[in-house]
């Protein structure tokens, strides 16, 4: 049944149907109501899941790991400086190779202190070894939180899946969104088996433990193994989900009007359902434009981009944070995804969004347009800057 | 010795340890310079080396110690320390193994 | 698609009656999107709220600069923000004001189509004092939606959290408001 929600409501009700065994959360604008509505539901008596308030994201990440090696079923959720102060333990979640899916509610680093998106907290934890995917709407934010939970699970990868969401854009603005019933949507999800849980006491093991110049680069290259592991795991788990739910989800990336497009623009986030209108658009005036938008950011799905973008003449990749002293993270990565391509497009960077400035279909028009000329070799360009 | 160190496949996931453990298997006692040398006659059963060995190398059955866990024990020599009767001697390595002869 | 604007001051309620626009137009069958700006959040602060509602998919996720109707709850924020900026001229404007329409022409130099209500009155009579509701009412009527549609939302919305009593006043505000603006359609 079709509601109207926010993206908030849509995250914490796909937690609520998840219904974890553990949640460590802390407030963070524009990430708190969903700890809201989630303490609600505890308050309520409407989830049994075990809410613990910690005193910062620190801690919650801790405890995140704690309960997960416990053997429970773990999930929480941030923004900006509460993902930066995460970062030291979700490194640490990574390589212990514990399945906690977080939301992301993406918001400008500090500083100057912002509370508006951009994506610089999501690329600050790009290296982390957590799986990252973006989502465009409230309806995405609730189906890959659903999504993610098969995958963070899964036997072979067992990882933190971190399910980004924009800031404000999505997180607060009501929207319709389709919900699973309940029961679909835990049959979907499943039940967890953890490994070597630690409340196992008939069956004792130590997690965490030191690793000397001798083990550490092997334990660093299974986790590689995790990771690597993520794709066709992910594309499964997309597969089923789309037939459960009736919806048009295959694949890492999201062509838009790609197939013969002779320019086009890689976005990730809310920016894609703007771009979309705008290839529409410029498709009406004759322009042979297009759109690829990237669901899955980390693994980065290197061929598929290779692929999706080989034929297309010019590229704008579109970078929602700074990555200083070099281009964009986005754009590097499709680079190199090109890198070894025969034939390969123009590649431009256009940093855009910082700090929730707005970028409207107009802007994108306009970057189409110019792309079609204009030196590759400038650097990087701006969206909505005042000079 | 050194024991054949396992390649990445063969680690279990995680840098998990199953079964736990580790302290047990990892003798430490190899880095002890000094051993302590217990004198039963001398101990009064207080049980402060027991307190406050680092190491949990002092060995007790039913509330009494019976001796030291030499696999362990690193020779720190606080047992020796606060021993208010002097029943525990540090005594070098070397010839600790002559003087248990 | 239709694009909305709301002004209010923070407290009178513009946000939620935007989204309890949204949710109207999603019971029509409509495409519905609803979302504030976010700035300093006090109490008495100019704050604006947006509407979208399409027939099909709504994508577009940036700001709305070109709304076909704008509502002003507070009538003291036609002097302290400029509320039809970007109003397409064949566009609506609805004051809560107890001036007439050619007086708030005058004021904001708008061409288009017009609306006074008194929502303060229509809200005081009804026993609720907040001119939000009323004033949610006329933005149904403009949009073309049905009354009954709209009470039906009301309900389920504020039968919640009000007194059966409350909730009835608050009906009484909501026909008062959609009575007041009834007959003026905005296109597409």
């Amino acid at each position: 049944m079709r509601k109207t929600m926010t993206g908030h409501k849509a995250v914490a009700e796909a937690m609520r149907q998840i219904e974890p065994h553990v949640v460590a959360v802390y407030p963070i604008t524009p990430q708190s109501e969903i700890a809201e509505y989630y303490a609600e539901y505890v308050h309520d008596g409407i989830v049994r899941t075990e809410l613990v308030a910690v005193e910062s994201e620190h801690s919650a990440m801790s405890a995140c790991v704690g309960a997960a090696a416990a053997g429970a079923r773990v999930m929480t959720a941030t923004a900006s400086q509460g993902l930066a102060l995460m970062v030291e333990i979700l490194y640490i979640a990574a390589s212990m190779r514990l399945p906690i899916v977080m939301a992301l509610a993406n918001r400008a680093l500090s500083g100057p202190i912002n509370i508006h998106c951009d994506h610089s907290d999501a690329y600050l934890a790009r290296d982390a070894g957590a799986v990252q995917i973006f989502t465009e709407s409230a309806q995405e934010a609730y189906d890959y939180t659903l999504i993610a939970q098969r995958i963070a699970e899964h036997k072979d990868v067992r990882l933190p899946v971190i399910v980004n969401l924009d800031g404000f854009t999505l997180t607060h603005s009501v929207q319709v969104v389709e919900p699973l019933e309940d029961a679909r949507a835990k049959g979907y999800v499943g039940d967890f088996s953890p490994n070597y849980p630690l409340l196992d006491v008939d069956h004792p093991s130590t997690w965490g433990p030191f690793a000397m110049p001798d083990y550490y680069f092997e334990l660093k290259r299974g986790q590689q193994a995790g990771i690597e592991a993520v794709p066709p795991v992910f594309l499964a788990a997309q597969k089923d989900y789309a037939e459960l739910a009736g919806r048009p989800y295959e694949g890492f990336l999201e062509p838009y009007r790609l197939e013969d497009a002779e320019r086009a623009l890689v976005v990730m986030g809310s920016t894609a359902g703007s771009a979309k209108e705008t290839v529409d658009a410029l498709r009406a005036d004759g322009e042979k434009v297009g759109l690829l938008k990237v669901r899955l950011y980390r693994p980065f799905p290197y061929t598929a981009i290779a692929d999706a973008l080989a034929h297309v003449d010019r590229v704008a990749v579109l970078d929602r944070a700074l990555s200083f002293g070099t281009y964009g993270a986005l754009y590097s990565d499709v680079a190199t995804a090109l890198l070894h391509r025969e034939r390969k497009p123009i590649l431009m960077n256009y940093i855009y969004g910082l700090g929730g400035r707005d970028t409207t279909p107009q802007q994108l028009d306009q970057v189409l347009r110019e792309m079609k000329s204009g030196d590759p070799d400038q650097g990087l360009r701006y969206i909505g800057l005042r000079e | 010795m050194a024991a054949k160190l396992k390649g990445w496949k063969d680690l279990p996931m995680g840098g998990v340890v199953p079964g736990g453990a580790t302290p047990e298997l990892n003798k430490t006692g190899s880095w002890r310079a000094e051993r302590p040398i217990w004198n039963e006659e001398k101990c009064i059963q207080c049980l402060q080396c027991w307190l406050h060995c680092p190491d949990d190398s002092i060995m007790i059955k039913e509330q009494k110690m019976t001796g030291m866990d030499y696999d362990h024990c690193k020779g720190c020599g606080v047992c020796a320390g606060i021993c208010p009767v002097d029943a525990i001697d540090m005594v070098p390595e070397g010839s600790a193994a002559c003087a248990r002869r | 698609m239709k694009e909305i604007r709301w002004h209010g001051r923070g407290g009178q309620g513009a946000k939620t009656v935007s989204q309890i626009l949204a949710q109207i137009n999603l019971r029509e069958g409509k495409h519905v999107q609803s979302f504030p700006e976010y700035g300093p959040e006090r109490s008495g602060a100019p704050v604006r709220a947006f509407n979208r509602i399409a027939e099909g998919e709504i994508r577009i996720h940036s700001g709305v600069y070109e709304p076909s109707v704008v509502i002003v709850v507070d009538e003291s924020l036609l002097d302290s923000e400029n509320t039809t900026e970007g109003l397409a001229s064949d566009g609506v404007l609805v004051v809560n004001t107890k001036c007439s329409a050619e007086e708030i022409r005058d004021r904001t130099d708008f061409g288009g189509t017009i609306i006074v209500l008194d929502a303060i009155t229509i809200a005081d009579e009804a026993g609720t004092g907040f001119p939000n509701i009323p004033m949610l009412g006329a933005a149904a009527a403009v949009l073309g939606s049905a009354l009954e549609t709209a009470e039906e939302e009301v309900r389920h919305t504020m039968g919640a959290k009000l007194s059966s009593d409350m909730l009835e006043k608050n009906l009484v505000a909501l026909r008062g408001g959609y009575e007041a603006a009834k007959g003026v359609r905005v296109g597409r």
